[in-house]
Formats: structure tokens, C-alpha cells, sequence
């Protein structure tokens, strides 16, 4: 593992990606909004329906912060290794949009609530450390809906207030990244990070929110916009290096400029060059008292969860499993309890082998998640492995029936006829292939190998695949 | 002028209807122009109920400023952006007033968005000064101010960002009290510069004033610079200065004091001595710098908070909308007028990248300064005395053009609210018929003591018996 605190990873490739990401993370799972009591309970209710004199802007309102807000967002601060200063402060970031009802936004500025930690991730050079440079607290604009979809076509807009002061914790990496598939891996661990940490529902749209920064070799930078999944992000970084790529064998030269992901056509359009560049004018919120946070984060750290990369530790030390499979299975926190629940009761190497290597993928193919296949099927089906009552291409059989048609492990082997043909019934088999195919033990005995699979095919057609394919092959060599 | 005292015996004897609709009568004649809104529905209904209230100030009608929010009664900050607009909530004071018994009667004049030292700047026209009609009443809350002097309500609130609850108190031979910053809530009170401002009770004598302070004063957990406890104000009503240590502090008289001005505060620092006081000069040296900055800091921080006028969700909307950004310009230029828009350009200026350094961060270090010196002054004394204004009231359009020689009136007043300290206003003496304002500034929430050494100088004085002739 390389750890490089203080100098930037040298860069990967010929053209010198740089990325740096800032994520917007709305804490959607506290349960009024950061500055007024408002609920968070809107997404089933009509718009504006979530509002107060605060939320809104009205003349005269005034915000209290959240105390929840701040704790959730020292958890975070805490799980992602960063410090947590002895006070913290809001800033106002002045701009007009019409979804912003104060023509600032409350945000932080100097003294934000975390700074300075990281995250470690598969990188294309193994594994690596990602910096955080801070992470900081702020309020949600509401919501523009645009009639007739597009902000060019449409006739007017309309404006939904209900998201207006959601808490958002915004989390700013250095430019460690290397590659749009690095990007797109820190994104998924990051949001593994906060499931286990239980302050966001990543199920939620616009959840996570990403801007990226893409520099080639040291040039000016691109910040690219409105992107909405970690999907995006890697399409968005992909079609940007092949921007600025082309741009400069042209010999053209990177604007410093911020661009939006039109995340239909796959393609960033340039929104404004750093002349017209927004001046913020930051000053300190005078409504809001400094914090002083130093002394919650103690506390709050008794109450952090195992985190994944403990967990991941954990799996291999106490289950026995391999890195791969640990980390495989701690990749998301409901495969990774699934996992747990499935390891007490059976042998816990064989549930990862079954977990890891094939439910995943099972359920990749059909994108489903963790949450479609019951643990007490799976259960089942190890210890059907586990007895030898069933081959492993019966036990794919068995995952992919349950998933499709649905039924338990045992219904589906006694409805299929899997269960493991008995010695005798296998040996029969066997002769009978040897008899009928003369040429092949002819082929087989003058040096060709492939015969032998040809024979064992014919017996597997024989048992309904119900013969281990490894001591049918044993036997079928001892006899010929 | 009317006093609470009166008011609570009339309703007694009628009735908190018949004292509210007389008080009505009395704006609706008014020939100062005090009131945008006069609460002709609400404040008789309220009237009505107050009988079932047994609050300290029941069916006593109160007159509000226009920048506090009032639930279902029109609040323009005086400015046109604001037109039509109603909130839908009231403001922690107005809670309090209403728990109280009090009647809100309406909304009084001010400059717009409470920039200005002469309620000139109002989109409603000025409020005339009831001592002299070709006078200003001070500002910005010169309604409020106005409204009490010409014996139309009682009681009044004002807000005091630079000075604008004491000038006008001052200009109209009236009390106000701008209190420790954090004493009042700000929630509902409209910003123009929020680390500065407080609302502050306005009537034509320290009880009064007093009184009134008592019922809005206190926590409220909307307003995170609001202050935790509860305490009763009207205990400091002693008329007792023995012992008393007087600071005063010379850079307040200095140029451009009228010298009957500087004569009357004199004078009454000795009347405070001859009753058992003690006085002493002190120095507060950085006092010069306080009107730069407390200008840098009011106009940056306005800069921010006006910026929700857009006439998206309310008030001033035009005939036709364009693109949003169009709209916002045309609806801000024609709403505002320009000394909100002058202190909007010069705040957003002085917050620019490349200049927030030299101008409002230095302006920070000022502020420090000034509160320092405030610190120090009060180490060995016990209250600040000095004019309020440097002159009596200037005359209608007198200063108006000239906006530089207009912010130089507030150099006595605005050294407070950059330290944060409460600061009263009382009469204390008369210039040509026109009312001095004597100003007595204590430590940080030791309103007590300013208003003890308030009451016993007006319980030893006459000054306060004047009145305006209105008739």
C-alpha cells in the first residue's frame, strides 16, 4: 500500500490524468432540515408543501442550525479519517438563481466542520490513498422543474422549495485520481462508507451529486457539473480526457472553464470560462454562532460502526476468506451482513466462494440487488454443496432458478432432479459410454487427449449432469 | 405625549376598544406622516380580545416599525420592493406584545430598509418632526419615534443598526434604548446589517421605555445570537446614582458639536454628580475609524441581505417577465431607491475579490478595536455619557444630497452597535425648541445600570414634561 501524505501520486499515463471530485451528499436521513424543523419527508408529497418562513427566505427569518446535521457530519468527518477542528463556522456564498430564496447560500468556507483525511482504494497501480481535502456542511437550493424538460425549450420553470435546506455535506478529494475508473471505484466506496454509516439513503435521487476537476499533464482544469450516478462520472471523465486530448494534439490549449454533463448525449458543454467566473464574495454568517465542535467528536467516535475496511479485515481473520472474497463481500453493506448471517451457520469459506463468486454475479446479470435471494436459501444450498448432495453446475442451476422462478434450494433440486447420482448409477454409466464408443477409446488410447471430454459428455448426458465431472473423468482414464 | 400608565387607567375605565379606536383617530390626523399602515381591522379586534389577557400592557395600542414582521399586516420597510407584501408570520417581539395584551395599531415610517439618519429616504415620504414640521425626526426610525412624540400611541418599537432607535429619540425629545446585541430576538426583524442591529422600545419615559423592554427582551431559540435567561428590567427603575461612576469620553465632543449640545450633556453629567455620581474623562481612540468601518461592515453585510428581493415569491412584481435574470434586474432597480441601491453597489464592492481585504476585513480590525475600546473605558467606570447627535434636528433636505455629511451625523451612534454595548437616549435639554438627546451607554447586558442612571436623572429633571405642540 502506498501512502503519499503530503506529495501528490505521480501521474499513470502518457497524458497525465488529474481528478479531483467534490461530492454533494444530502444527510437525507436526519429528520428535519439544517436550518428550520421542517421534515425531510417530502418525496411523496406535492411541491412546496415542506416549507416555512426559514426554507423559504422570507424577510426576517432566521437559521438555527441543526444539532443532528453536525453530528452526522463529524461521523462522516470521523469515518473518512479527517480532523475535526475546535470550532467550525458558516460562511454566505453570494450568487442569484432563482432556486436559491436568498440570494446566498449558507454554506462553510474557512473552519470547515472536517479536513484533511482519505479514503483507500483499488487503484490502477494497486492500492492507493485518495485525500480528502475537507469536507463541509451547507444548505440544498430547491428544485428547478423546467416545463417541457430542457432549460432551452422550456416556456417557464417552475420552482419546488420542499428540497430548499436539505443538509448537504460536501466532500472535496485532492487531485489524487488517475483514471475515470479510479473515480468511479472511490465514488463506490465512499457511498459503502456512508451506508454503513447510516446518515444518507443512497437509494434517494440526487443523493450523492458529483462536480469533477480534469486536468491533462498539469494544464488548466475542466470542473464538469450535474453529475447525477457514479456511472456518469466515469462517461463524463472518459469523454472529457478525449476532449481535452484531442483539443491539444490540434494544438489547442484547455481553457480553465465549467462545463455540464448532458448526461443523455454522454457529452460536457462549456457553461462559463473562468472570466465569467461567479465572485462569491464569501463573509462570515453573522445569524449562526461559531461552533464549537472539538469536544462532540470524542463521543461521536465511541458511536462510529465498523467500517469497511475493517470489516474486510475482520472477514479474512475470522472467516478464514480470502482477500479477494473479503473484499468482494464488504463492498456493500448489505452483501456484507448477508454474508455474516449466511457464515454462522455453514462453512464460512464455501458461503464466500458461493456469495462472492457467483450470487453476485447472478445478480449483476439481472441487476438485483443483495436483497432478491434469501439468506435461508442460501443456507440451503451450502449445505447441499457442503453434504455433496449436488454438483457446483447444480448449484449455479439452483441460484439462477430461484432468481427467475423463485422456490428454495430444495424445491428446486427435487423438481429438477439434481440431487447427485449415487456410485453405482455412475459407473454404469461410465461402461456403457466406453462400449458404445469404440472410436473415441481408439482416438484416445493413440495420444488424443479431447476424447476423453467427448466420453465424459456422453456420461454426463447419461446422469442429467448429475455426476461429478472430476471422478468421472478419474474413472473413465482408469478403464480405458 | 401619553404615557403607559394613563393609557392602562383609560382602558380601565372604557375600554381597550375605545382607547385603540381613539389612538386611530389620532394617526389618521396625524400631519407627520408617521404610519404606512394603519391596522384598522386588526388592531380593534385585537382590542377586543385584549380584555380576556391579563398581560402587563393589555389593550395598551403599540405602533411597530415597518421592518418587523407582522402576521397579516403589510410590512414595506418603507421601500417599494416590499409592496403588497403580507407576512405570513409574526416576529418573536410581536409574539411577546400580543401575549402581553398590547394592540399594534400599524406600522410606522422609516427610511427604507432602516438606511439613513432621517427617515428621508422612505418610499412613502418623510416623516415630519412634531417639535418643528420643516425638521427631520432622525432615522431610521423616525415613525416610531415621531408617532410617540406627537402624543399618538405610547409605546413604539424601533430598530438600532448605526443608531437608528437613538437618533430619532433624540431629534423627538423621546426615550429609546438600543440594548446589548443578543438581549432582544432578531427573528422577524427584516436585516439590513444582522451583526449589528437589535430592535429597540421607544416611549416618552424611562418607565415606559422600560416597561416595554421587559415585555420583548429575553430568549428565543429562533434567533442563535439570542442570549439564554429571563431577567426584570423594571427592578433597575431606582432613582439612586450614588456611587455611580460616569465615564466621559472627550472624542465625543468633538468637531462639529453644536455647542448648546455639548452645554446640555455637560450640564447633566453635573446634575448625575451633584445626585451622589462620580465622573471622569476617558479616552476611546479609536472612535475616529468607527464611522468607516461601521459603514463597510453595515453595506457589505446589506449587500448580502437584500439580495432575496427578487420579486420571485413576493412583493414588487412588473407588468412583464423576461428571462430570469432580466426580471431580477428590472424588478431591483425600480424597487429600490438609491440609498439602498448605493449602499447595495459600495457593500458588494467592498466584499469583491481583491478588495474584501482592504475594506471589510480591515474594517473587522476596526471593529475589535472599538470594542476594545469600550472594554477599557468601562473598566473603571460604570456608564458611557456623551451626546446622542452631535447637533439638534437638521432641517428637511438639508443633509439629504449630501450623503457623506449625512453618515457623519451618525458618529456618536454607531461606535455602540460595532461594540455591542446598549446604549439609551433620553431628553436632556432643549435648542431653539428643539430636543437634545443625552446618551447613556453601560457593559454588555448591564442595561440595569444605564437605565437606573436614566431614571434618576429624568425623576430629577423636567426635561421630559415637554411636549410637542401638536394641535
Amino acid at each position: 500500500m502506498r501512502e503519499e501524505s503530503l506529495k501528490l501520486r505521480p501521474y499513470l499515463d502518457e497524458v497525465g490524468v488529474m481528478i479531483g471530485l467534490e461530492i454533494h451528499v444530502q444527510l437525507n436521513k436526519l429528520n428535519t432540515k439544517i436550518f428550520c424543523g421542517c421534515p425531510l419527508d417530502y418525496h411523496d408529497d406535492g411541491p412546496n408543501t415542506h416549507t416555512c418562513p426559514v426554507c423559504l427566505g422570507l424577510p426576517g427569518s432566521l437559521p438555527v442550525i441543526n444539532r443532528k446535521a453536525v453530528e452526522y457530519s463529524i461521523k462522516v468527518g470521523l469515518a473518512l479519517g479527517c480532523s475535526i477542528e475546535e470550532h467550525t463556522q458558516f460562511y454566505r456564498k453570494n450568487y442569484y438563481y432563482p432556486d436559491l430564496p436568498k440570494g446566498f447560500q449558507i454554506t462553510q468556507y474557512d473552519y470547515p466542520i472536517a479536513s484533511k483525511g482519505y479514503i483507500n482504494i483499488e487503484g490502477e497501480d494497486g492500492e492507493v490513498r485518495i485525500r480528502i481535502n475537507r469536507a463541509h456542511m451547507e444548505e440544498d437550493p430547491g428544485r428547478l422543474l423546467h416545463e417541457g424538460g430542457s432549460i432551452e425549450r422550456s416556456k417557464y420553470t417552475l420552482i419546488d422549495y420542499n428540497r430548499s435546506g436539505v443538509a448537504l455535506l460536501e466532500i472535496v478529494t485532492e487531485p489524487d485520481i488517475r483514471s475515470p475508473k479510479e473515480a468511479r471505484r472511490f465514488l463506490d466506496k465512499l457511498r459503502n462508507i456512508l451506508e454503513y454509516l447510516d446518515v444518507v439513503d443512497t437509494t434517494l435521487e440526487g443523493s450523492m451529486r458529483v462536480d469533477a476537476n480534469i486536468s491533462l499533464s498539469g494544464g488548466s482544469r475542466s470542473e464538469v457539473k450535474n453529475i447525477s450516478s457514479h456511472k456518469g462520472a466515469e462517461r463524463a471523465l472518459l469523454f472529457e480526457i478525449v476532449r481535452q486530448k484531442n483539443l491539444l494534439r490540434r494544438g489547442g490549449k484547455v481553457v480553465q472553464e465549467t462545463r455540464h454533463f448532458d448526461e443523455a448525449r454522454g457529452v460536457t458543454v462549456s457553461l462559463r470560462t473562468k472570466e465569467e467566473a461567479h465572485d462569491y464574495r464569501y463573509f462570515p454568517e453573522a445569524d449562526l454562532v461559531p461552533l464549537k465542535v472539538a469536544d462532540l467528536a470524542p463521543g461521536i467516535a465511541k458511536t462510529l460502526p465498523e467500517l469497511p475496511d475493517a470489516r474486510r479485515q475482520r472477514f479474512i481473520s475470522q472467516y478464514g476468506v480470502t482477500d479477494d472474497h473479503a473484499k468482494s463481500l464488504t463492498s456493500e453493506k448489505q452483501v456484507a451482513d448477508f454474508y455474516e448471517q449466511v457464515a454462522t451457520e455453514v462453512d464460512p469459506k464455501l458461503a464466500a466462494v458461493w456469495i462472492a463468486d457467483v450470487l453476485k454475479g447472478e445478480l449483476n446479470y439481472r441487476n438485483l440487488g443483495i436483497d432478491a435471494f434469501a439468506g435461508a436459501n442460501m443456507v440451503q444450498l451450502v449445505k447441499l454443496l457442503a453434504w455433496d448432495k449436488i454438483t457446483e453446475q447444480s448449484g449455479v442451476e439452483v441460484i439462477r432458478t430461484i432468481l427467475d422462478e423463485g422456490g428454495t434450494p430444495d424445491d428446486v433440486v427435487a423438481a429438477k432432479g439434481l440431487l447427485k447420482a449415487g456410485g453405482d448409477l455412475v459407473t454404469a454409466a461410465v461402461e456403457e459410454a466406453i462400449t458404445e464408443n469404440p472410436q473415441a477409446v481408439e482416438d484416445y488410447r493413440s495420444g488424443k487427449q479431447e476424447a476423453v471430454n467427448f466420453l465424459m459428455g456422453q456420461v454426463m448426458k447419461k446422469t442429467k449432469g448429475r455426476a461429478d465431472a472430476k471422478e468421472v473423468r478419474e474413472m473413465i482414464i482408469q478403464r480405458v | 405625549m401619553i404615557t403607559v400608565s394613563q393609557t392602562l387607567e383609560n382602558v380601565r375605565d372604557s375600554s381597550a376598544k375605545e382607547v385603540v379606536s381613539q389612538c386611530i383617530e389620532r394617526i389618521e390626523a396625524s400631519k407627520f406622516n408617521t404610519f404606512i399602515t394603519v391596522a384598522k381591522e386588526s388592531a380593534p379586534e385585537a382590542a377586543k380580545k385584549s380584555k380576556n389577557i391579563k398581560g402587563s400592557l393589555a389593550g395598551v395600542p403599540i405602533a411597530i416599525k415597518d421592518n418587523i414582521s407582522t402576521k397579516g399586516i403589510r410590512t414595506t420597510c418603507a421601500s417599494g420592493i416590499l409592496g403588497g407584501y403580507v407576512p405570513p408570520y409574526d416576529a418573536h417581539v410581536i409574539e411577546r406584545l400580543k401575549e402581553a395584551g398590547a394592540v399594534i395599531v400599524g406600522k410606522v415610517n422609516m427610511d427604507e430598509f432602516a438606511m439613513g439618519t432621517s427617515t428621508e429616504t422612505s418610499h412613502y415620504g418623510p416623516t415630519l418632526n412634531p417639535w418643528d414640521i420643516k425638521r427631520v425626526p432622525g432615522g431610521s426610525s423616525g415613525g416610531s419615534a415621531a408617532t410617540v412624540a406627537a402624543g399618538e400611541v405610547p409605546l413604539a418599537l424601533g430598530s438600532d443598526t448605526g443608531g437608528s432607535v437613538r437618533c430619532p429619540a433624540s431629534f423627538c425629545g423621546v426615550v429609546g434604548l438600543k440594548p446589548t446585541y443578543g438581549v432582544i430576538s432578531r427573528y422577524g426583524l427584516i436585516s439590513y446589517a444582522n451583526s449589528l442591529e437589535q430592535i429597540g422600545p421607544i416611549a416618552s419615559n424611562v418607565a415606559d421605555m422600560t416597561h416595554l423592554f421587559n415585555v420583548v427582551a429575553g430568549h428565543d431559540p429562533r434567533d442563535s445570537t439570542s442570549v439564554p435567561g429571563e431577567k426584570d428590567y423594571t427592578n433597575a427603575l431606582v432613582d439612586d446614582v450614588e456611587g455611580l461612576t460616569i465615564g466621559v469620553p472627550k472624542e465625543y465632543f468633538g468637531e462639529g458639536i453644536d455647542q448648546a449640545v455639548e452645554k446640555s450633556v455637560r450640564d447633566s453629567v453635573h446634575r448625575l454628580e451633584d445626585l451622589g455620581a462620580s465622573w471622569q474623562e476617558v479616552e476611546m481612540p479609536h472612535t475616529k475609524y468607527a464611522l468607516a468601518a461601521y459603514y463597510v461592515i453595515a453595506m457589505s453585510e446589506a449587500s448580502s441581505n437584500l439580495a432575496r428581493f427578487d420579486g420571485m415569491r413576493y412583493g414588487l412584481r412588473l407588468e412583464k417577465d423576461h428571462d430570469w435574470h432580466t426580471t431580477y434586474s428590472e424588478i431591483r432597480s425600480q424597487g429600490f431607491g438609491e440609498e439602498v441601491k448605493r449602499r447595495i453597489l459600495l457593500g458588494t464592492y467592498a466584499l469583491s475579490a481583491g478588495y474584501m481585504d482592504k475594506y471589510y476585513l480591515k474594517a473587522l480590525k476596526v471593529r475589535t478595536l472599538i470594542k476594545q475600546d469600550f472594554e477599557r473605558a468601562l473598566k473603571s467606570t460604570d456608564v458611557l455619557i456623551a451626546p446622542t447627535m452631535p447637533t439638534p434636528a437638521f432641517k428637511l433636505g438639508e443633509k439629504i444630497s449630501d450623503p457623506l455629511t449625512l453618515y457623519m451625523a451618525d458618529v456618536n451612534t454607531v461606535p455602540v452597535n460595532l461594540s455591542g454595548v446598549p446604549s439609551v437616549s433620553l431628553p436632556c435639554g432643549f435648542s431653539n425648541g428643539l430636543p437634545i438627546g443625552l446618551q447613556i451607554m453601560g457593559k454588555h447586558f448591564d442595561e440595569e445600570t444605564i437605565i437606573r442612571t436614566a431614571y434618576t436623572f429624568e425623576q430629577n429633571t423636567e426635561f421630559h414634561t415637554k411636549a410637542p405642540e401638536v394641535a
